[in-house]
């Protein structure tokens, strides 16, 4: 369930940003992606719309990565990750 | 022709006072008209506070039929107004008026008018809009209104480049009087941002504290939107003189500059260029400015950019600067910011007080000049600037002088 979200995370940056699939990994910054700070409000409004969450300003303002959006998206949506 | 400018006259309704002397007074004091929103349901809404003209009456200003023609941002920039000209009290003759420049800032124009038209639209199944709604919503009313009222004719005409909106028009109708063009001026800026159409936009920017504003401090969490209005009248320090005018401070320079950078991420260099060219225009060494009126919003992006700015533009001076952000107590009237905070400045330099910046707790390493915190500061500085910053990238920074008689 967790690979799903992280593939579907993945699947909304490349679609978002226009860019080759192989671009995107956890690992990968906002900024190898030459996304700048608004690239990536449009990118968390697009996954609140598309997971149904809220993700506060201060967490979504510290966003860097491509990991770590993931890994906010699963902590919003808890019962897709718990046990 | 080259001539000085004197300020002749100053008003402004604010949510820290409704003219002028209560405006000043909070000023002084540090105390903030932020607050929660009373004129917009925020049950839809991440942020709840803003700083608004609490329980404004526009019945003592304008006869109902007067106000129907009027957006509250139009409303705000005519109150303004008048208590500009009636300060001025400038002898008008035909000639005069026909001299006269208006010239206002305003980023939204009559946005609530907008929204209430579009709610009614989309949302009513609404088949009839108000005949109004144009000259109620567009940009330029509260020029227009202004010079109806005054029957000035001269060039009139509103700036909308986001926040330095007001700051570029009062530069304009500086050069406008200095240059000859005009006469006299009246300039400023207001704006009425508070409709919910609007906040929705300013939630999605993630830019908008949900506490209130702390520029330049650690723990700053965003801006706070403000609304209001202020204008000043200009005209030749000499003509002001011959008729025995109370001149309450001089206009000495503008600067403007785009960053050319990014639509919302400030640039120091840009911001930078436009105090320079400020100083240029006014003849002014970095080392002869005393205070500095910060664009100061309180996000986390501007406030270790202006410092920067501040850094590149007056070097070593940068140190003995002080420097405050009044948007900490009258938030961020955006298209009219230029103005309330020209005023702000004029009065600080008449007074010999510098206003402080309000709600700050503690200092940001990122943002380590003398930042004025919580207290006003009773000190004489002859020359003083104010900044203003906007979205896209457009700069305006005008230079104020004491006036000394």
């Amino acid at each position: 369930m967790a690979e799903s979200i992280a593939t579907k995370v993945m699947a909304a940056i490349v679609q978002s940003q226009g860019i080759d699939p192989g671009r995107v990994t956890p690992g990968t910054t906002f900024e190898d992606l030459d996304m700048s700070s608004l690239d990536a409000l449009a990118l968390i409004n697009a996954l609140e719309e598309q997971f149904e969450i809220a993700i506060p300003n201060e967490e979504a303002m510290g966003l860097r990565t491509v990991g770590e959006t993931i890994a906010c998206v699963e902590r919003l949506l808890p019962e897709a990750v718990g046990p | 022709m080259t001539r000085r400018v004197a300020i002749t006259g100053v008003g402004a309704i604010t949510p820290v006072g409704e003219d002028v002397p209560r405006f000043w007074a909070s000023l002084r004091a540090g105390r903030s008209g932020i607050g929660p929103l009373s004129t917009v349901d925020t049950g839809r809404l991440r942020f709840k506070n803003g700083a608004e003209v609490l329980g404004f009456d526009p019945s003592p200003h304008f006869s109902d039929k007067e106000a129907s023609y009027l957006d509250r941002f139009a409303q705000f920039g005519l109150i303004a107004a008048r208590e500009a000209l009636a300060m001025a009290a400038v002898p008008w003759t035909p000639r005069l008026r026909d001299r006269a420049a208006v010239v206002t800032g305003s980023c939204l124009g009559g946005k609530i008018t907008e929204d209430e038209v579009f709610a009614a639209v989309y949302d009513g199944g609404g088949r009839r809009v108000h005949p109004f709604a144009i000259p109620r919503a567009m940009a330029n009313a509260g020029a227009s209104q202004i010079a109806i009222e005054l029957g000035s004719r001269g060039p009139t005409y509103t700036v909308s480049t986001a926040c330095a909106s007001a700051t570029h028009a009062i530069g304009q109708a500086f050069w406008l009087v200095r240059s000859g063009a005009a006469e006299v001026a009246v300039t400023g800026g207001s704006e009425a941002p508070f409709c919910l159409g609007h906040l929705k936009k300013w939630e999605a920017l993630r830019v908008v504290a949900p506490d209130t504003c702390r520029p330049f401090s650690r723990d700053r969490r965003g801006m706070i939107l403000g609304e209001g209005g202020a204008m000043l009248v200009l005209e030749p320090l000499d003509a002001a003189l011959a008729r025995g005018a109370a001149v309450l401070g001089e206009v000495v320079g503008f600067g403007m500059s785009a960053d050319a950078h990014h639509v919302t991420q400030p640039s120091a260099e840009g911001a930078a260029l436009a105090i320079s060219a400020a100083l240029a225009d006014g003849g002014l060494a970095p080392e002869q400015i005393g205070y500095v009126n910060a664009h100061g919003t309180g996000t986390t992006v501007n406030d270790p950019i202006e410092t920067a700015a501040l850094r590149l533009a007056f070097r070593a001076h940068a140190e003995r600067l002080a420097v405050s952000s009044t948007k900490s107590m009258h938030g961020h009237a955006l298209g009219a910011a230029g103005a309330i905070e020209a005023v702000a400045t004029v009065l600080a330099l008449r007074d010999g007080v510098l206003p402080p910046t309000a709600n700050f707790t503690e200092a940001d390493p990122q943002c380590d000049l003398d930042f004025l915190p919580n207290e006003a500061r009773q000190a004489e500085v002859e020359y003083a600037l104010s900044n203003s910053f906007a979205f896209g990238g457009l700069n305006g920074v005008l230079a104020f002088r004491r006036w000394s008689g």
